[in-house]
């Protein structure tokens, strides 16, 4: 059980697709060690099992939402900054499309019903360009990743993480 | 003459993307194709010129759910070019890796993608609404087969301990111990769960199939074994080329696989069991009689009871495996490359999984051909579909329509694997 949780979600095969998992990697070692810092292929299951009990779960994924390549936006999910959607309904950052069964607005449903939320949940998505097979992160959201992890580490906040 | 068309956008709960046209004319199937982009020809273009060492990292990724299969095929296959063999606790371990894989899957297929069809349900968030204990007992499962794969694998999604010749790090006897604590809940879970899914209604539908699945004299095979098919007979992992033959459709970036010459034979828990149900552990064994499967299962909706017996079989297998397990001596046995052709197959959660590569005299990747089972199933699908849609075209567009959805997910179709996207139309 920990107070906050960092999850990156992401390919790293799939070009632009990495962003999460690339923000994940630079803040491991760098936030405090009682901070997890997960990373995530995208089964939500195991994002339920990740964020389980924390106070506040960051999750960083990669979007295609027509926006310019880097754009990061930030999405409360879940908690008191949430907007009144982000309660009972799946908020517009999280519909984007998945390679897989499940995406995360489905582990956020499921673990609404197996009350197994955290009680605030922000969701930064970096916009990306290239998802082709081995494609390497396009420049755009490679700096975004940088500044965003900067972003993330700002944002867990030492007295929370005790 | 009549003719009716019904389209779905996406068809849900199944793993990846593609689309499925369905058209009837005077009460007749005409046609039915499933489509799929993406074949992972893209990948066995990525290995080509990379050293010998590569293939188990790079093809784990193209699947999140099964990259465990692609690493064992893909080890297996370099072992074989190379002229090595990993015997004992190594290959024990790989086993055991695999079983944790079996377990994720087969919990996640049948609890949130399966299930739902049998209940009722949209969705299995819909379905959990209403039935929370089992989903957490499917979520239980799940993380028991996550736990297996993360103390074998480094981590439970895409392993990062697996190398060619065996890990990079074995575990101690005492590493083991917790994770048999969690496995021997898991395996009363898994029994629960066939007696579970042996209540649902099934339709009473039996297809003809021509089973093919991995086959090992002393094992329910997983890792290794030859290749056996339901009419009796059999061939080694490197006649494989020489039986099945995948050929290019117009209508789909996939290639659809021929054994000897025909279409639509079927891999995946279906074929397994068929094939290798006697050497199922005691207690799935049991399971299974009780939940009413014959030696055979021809029933397609009941797929879903033969992987919980599965399930239960690698709870059971993976517990034998950690309680005799001793430490080898060293984690990995050398595989030095050489110019030469491997190949390499096991059993994925959805069925058998074939990898091959011809190193070249610089010892790196001259050629790498994959044959997943979705893509070897497709045309089995479609078989399905025909003999399912034909006699109900008179039922209403939507029932019909999610009848085609339950007869895809019957066969736990991973479109990731052989592809990506699926989207149904009907036209009849």
């Amino acid at each position: 059980m920990h107070e906050q949780v960092v999850i990156g979600i992401g390919n790293e095969l799939r070009g632009d697709d990495a962003a999460g998992l690339q923000v994940a990697r630079l803040l491991r070692g760098v936030l405090p060690p009682e901070v997890p810092v997960v990373e995530n292929g995208g089964d939500p299951a195991e994002l339920i099992e990740a964020w389980t009990g924390a106070g506040l779960a960051i999750v960083i994924d990669t979007v295609l939402s027509g926006a310019p390549p880097g754009t990061v936006r930030r999405c409360t999910v879940l908690g008191p900054a949430a907007s009144s959607r982000g309660a009972h309904q799946t908020a517009p950052a999280l519909r984007h499309g998945s390679s897989h069964a499940l995406g995360i607005a489905d582990a956020v449903a499921l673990g609404r019903i197996l009350r197994r939320l955290p009680r605030e949940l922000a969701l930064y998505t970096v916009e990306g360009a290239d998802f082709g097979l081995g494609a390497p992160v396009t420049p755009a959201v490679k700096h975004a990743v940088g500044k965003l992890a900067e972003t993330v580490a700002d944002l867990v906040r030492p007295e929370r993480a005790r | 003459m009549t003719h009716k068309s019904i389209r779905i956008g996406a068809l849900a709960r199944v793993e990846g993307e593609g689309s499925l046209l369905v058209r009837a004319r005077d009460g007749r199937v005409t046609d039915v194709e499933l489509n799929i982009y993406e074949p992972p020809r893209f990948f066995e273009a990525l290995l080509r010129g990379r050293a010998h060492t590569e293939p188990p990292d790079i093809t784990a990724r193209i699947c999140g759910i099964c990259p465990v299969a692609y690493q064992m095929s893909a080890c297996q296959a370099i072992e074989s070019a190379c002229g090595a063999e990993v015997t004992g606790p190594l290959r024990d371990l790989r086993l055991l890796l695999y079983y944790g894989e079996w377990i994720e899957s087969h919990a996640l297929h049948i609890h949130l993608l399966h299930a739902p069809d049998f209940l009722g349900y949209d969705s299995g968030v819909a379905m959990a609404a209403d039935h929370r204990p089992v989903l957490e007992r499917g979520l239980a499962l799940k993380k028991a087969g996550n736990e297996l794969v993360a103390a074998l694998g480094g981590r439970a999604i895409h392993p990062v301990n697996v190398r060619v010749g065996g890990f990079y790090r074995v575990p101690a006897r005492t590493e083991l111990a917790p994770v048999a604590e969690r496995l021997r809940h898991a395996r009363d879970q898994a029994l629960a769960t066939v007696e579970w899914v042996a209540g649902f209604d099934f339709p009473d539908v039996e297809h003809d199939y021509r089973f093919l699945a991995l086959s090992h004299p002393a094992e329910y095979a997983i890792l290794s074994g030859s290749i056996s098919v339901s009419d009796g007979t059999a061939f080694a992992a490197s006649d494989w080329p020489a039986h099945i033959v995948e050929e290019q459709v117009p209508r789909s970036t996939a290639l659809h696989a021929r054994l000897d010459g025909s279409t639509g034979y079927l891999v995946g828990a279906l074929a397994r069991y068929a094939l290798n149900a006697h050497l199922l552990s005691p207690l799935a064994r049991s399971a299974a009689s009780d939940a009413g499967l014959g030696p055979v299962c021809r029933n397609p909706f009941r797929s879903i009871v033969v992987r919980a017996v599965e399930i239960l079989h690698a709870c059971d297998e993976a517990l034998r495996i950690i309680e005799d397990y001793t430490e080898p001596d060293a984690p990995s046995v050398p595989v030095e490359p050489r110019p030469g052709v491997g190949h390499g197959v096991s059993e994925a959660p959805r069925g058998t999984l074939y990898h091959r590569y011809r190193i070249d005299d610089t010892g790196l990747i001259a050629e790498a051909d994959i044959v997943p089972p979705t893509s070897q199933n497709q045309a089995r699908i479609e078989m399905d579909l025909r003999h399912l849609v034909e006699p109900r075209l008179d039922l209403p567009r939507g029932e019909l329509a999610a009848l085609c959805e339950r007869t895809v997910r019957n066969h736990d179709p991973c479109i990731s694997c052989s592809a990506h996207f699926l989207d149904l139309r009907l036209d009849r």
